[in-house]
């Protein structure tokens, strides 16, 4: 018996300790982020960082203005938003309500295969298709442009949006469907007005991901999006997200320059913090 | 409780990937680190020195600011740079060797039907003083300049020798000569600036006032769009056996052939 309690013991603390790595990796890069975030947000100041125009980080007299990265993140991740939520939430009622077994499995596969191509495809099919037509159907010298970087975000948050809400939808208990249904409801009718809305924290979960994954992903729009740090005033400028910001200057950077690429990915940290919140708020909802 | 134990167990978990990755390389190898425009020049010298002296070779193509820090860090033997040394990294103990000077081609796209440029008209276009093809004998279309990112070996040398520092309003900043050229190749209206051993058929490199890159041209100074490969050593502290007779090999006359063969030109 004593034997057995020992084992469990040892058992318990490996398991514990496999756990506590996990924990261990998320404070280190916190704390390391924290740590050489800081210096330069201390140096260049907060409200110059945060709200400055321009940035030149390899000028004679450097300037360290993150607000036009900030505004194309929002605008980027937005933009895809508003263009990828109908298409995938119509797609996820589509598959969860009226198609055919055959058709949802499919499409279901379909949608798996598009979360598994890696970014850098996404990115090289839209700098050799997307980019030569937007030049040519809008007319404007050069078609890495904000629009671009949309559309490709667009497409890359099709397949979380679409999962997370096909699974919210699918666990609507039939009941109140059926209830709907004899109530004189026609069958459309009960999806948007008794399904959709049973599954709301769910589809706003999956929407919540979506944003998550867009303003996360730094390959695919580093090749379609110019990377020229303008301030974004129209969709068809060239523009460098928070995370290209980062992943564009790091390889070649020094001194000043390094810690404040530091400290944008800082400022991105605590976007993705603040969209986990979001989440989490969500699926606890979901759960009561 | 529970909380700061588990805690402190995670800080205790973190301390050996801190130190995790110290440590110098072993003995009969040589580790190089930094410039990736060097890319060509420096994997041809290691393989023939590998080849011919059984001694390990190592190359990270990092860029021209982590080559130069690795050295400083003694993370690898020899640093390799794309311009010359700052005098604040000079100052640290660090040396400079030329090896080879680089042409920067100044790359159109193939449908483009101007072939020569003046470098003063070079630096007007990149400046966005002149915007329009027109202006310099090509179709009427807006120019779209494609440069590299801050930091970047080439552009800092493309920038140097046109006198545009800071003042160039590109259109794209890519993080590549490959993706340089792909996007000129694909735009019409695009101009750019790459590696001159680089440049294949996929783009037009320009003549500078009527020089084209050719070898000849980057040595004797007439093509004057060039930039140095420099080998950054330690002031300070010796080079290990196998690094030093790299370095020997690399600078010799012997290494002439295979440098040119690079596409870049030898400075001994």
């Amino acid at each position: 018996m004593k034997k057995n309690k020992f084992k469990e013991n040892i058992i318990h603390g490996i398991f514990l300790l496999l756990g506590l790595i996990t924990v261990g990796f998320v404070l280190l890069i916190t704390i390391y982020l924290v740590i050489s975030g800081i210096p330069a947000i201390r140096e260049i100041g907060l409200i110059n960082f945060l709200f400055g125009k321009e940035w030149a980080s390899t000028a004679a007299e450097p300037k360290y203005g993150i607000l036009p990265f900030i505004l194309t993140s929002v605008y980027g991740t937005s933009g895809a938003i508003i263009i990828g939520v109908p298409i995938g939430f119509m797609t996820s009622v589509y598959l969860s309500k009226l198609a055919s077994p055959k058709t949802k499995y499919l499409v279901q596969t379909a949608v798996s295969l598009l979360a598994g191509i890696p970014s850098v495809v996404y990115g090289l099919v839209g700098m050799l298709v997307l980019i030569p037509n937007i030049r040519n159907i809008f007319n404007i010298p050069d078609g890495s442009s904000l629009l671009a970087a949309i559309i490709v975000l667009s497409i890359m948050i099709l397949p979380s949006i679409i999962k997370v809400s096909v699974t919210a939808l699918d666990s609507v208990p039939k009941e109140y469907e059926d209830a709907s249904l004899a109530l004189g409801a026609t069958s459309i009718e009960t999806y948007f007005k008794v399904s959709v809305p049973a599954a709301k924290s769910g589809i706003a979960a999956s929407v919540v991901l979506g944003v998550g994954r867009a303003i996360g992903e730094a390959m695919a729009v580093m090749m379609v999006a110019g990377n020229a740090p303008n301030m974004p005033n129209s969709i068809f400028q060239s523009v460098r997200f928070l995370t290209t910001a980062v992943s564009s200057e790091m390889s070649y950077s020094s001194g000043l320059q390094r810690q404040a690429l530091f400290s944008i990915a800082l400022v991105l940290f605590m976007f993705i913090l603040l969209i986990n919140a979001t989440l989490n708020f969500f699926i606890k909802r979901n759960k009561e | 409780m529970k909380k700061i134990i588990s805690l402190a167990l995670a800080a205790v978990l973190a301390i050996p990937m801190l130190t995790g990755c110290s440590g110098k390389a072993p003995t009969g190898s040589v580790s190089t680190d930094g410039s990736t425009s060097m890319e060509k020049v420096i994997g041809t010298l290691g393989e023939a020195f590998q080849n011919d002296t059984g001694i390990t070779f190592t190359y990270n193509p990092t860029g021209s600011g982590s080559g130069i820090k690795a050295v400083q860090e003694g993370r690898c033997d020899i640093g390799l740079s794309s311009r010359n040394l700052k005098d604040e990294e000079k100052s640290s103990g660090l040396n400079e060797t030329v090896l080879a000077y680089d042409g920067i081609a100044i790359i159109v796209n193939n449908e483009n039907n101007v072939s020569d440029l003046s470098l003063e008209n070079i630096s007007k276009i990149f400046k966005g003083e002149i915007k329009n093809w027109s202006e310099v004998g090509g179709a009427d279309s807006e120019i779209v300049l494609i440069g590299r990112e801050a930091g970047s070996g080439t552009r800092d040398g493309f920038e140097s020798i046109t006198d545009t520092k800071e003042a160039c309003k590109y259109r794209q900043e890519l993080t590549s000569t490959g993706d340089v050229l792909t996007t000129v190749s694909q735009n019409p209206a695009a101009i750019g600036y790459a590696s001159a051993a680089s440049v294949k058929d996929s783009v037009k490199a320009l003549t500078i006032d009527g020089v084209a890159a050719t070898e000849s041209a980057i040595k004797d100074g007439s093509y004057i769009v060039q930039r140095p490969f420099v080998l950054v050593t330690k002031n300070d502290t010796k080079l290990s056996e196998a690094a030093q007779k790299f370095f020997d090999f690399i600078t010799s006359p012997d290494a002439n052939e295979l440098i040119s063969a690079a596409g870049v030109v030898s400075a001994n």
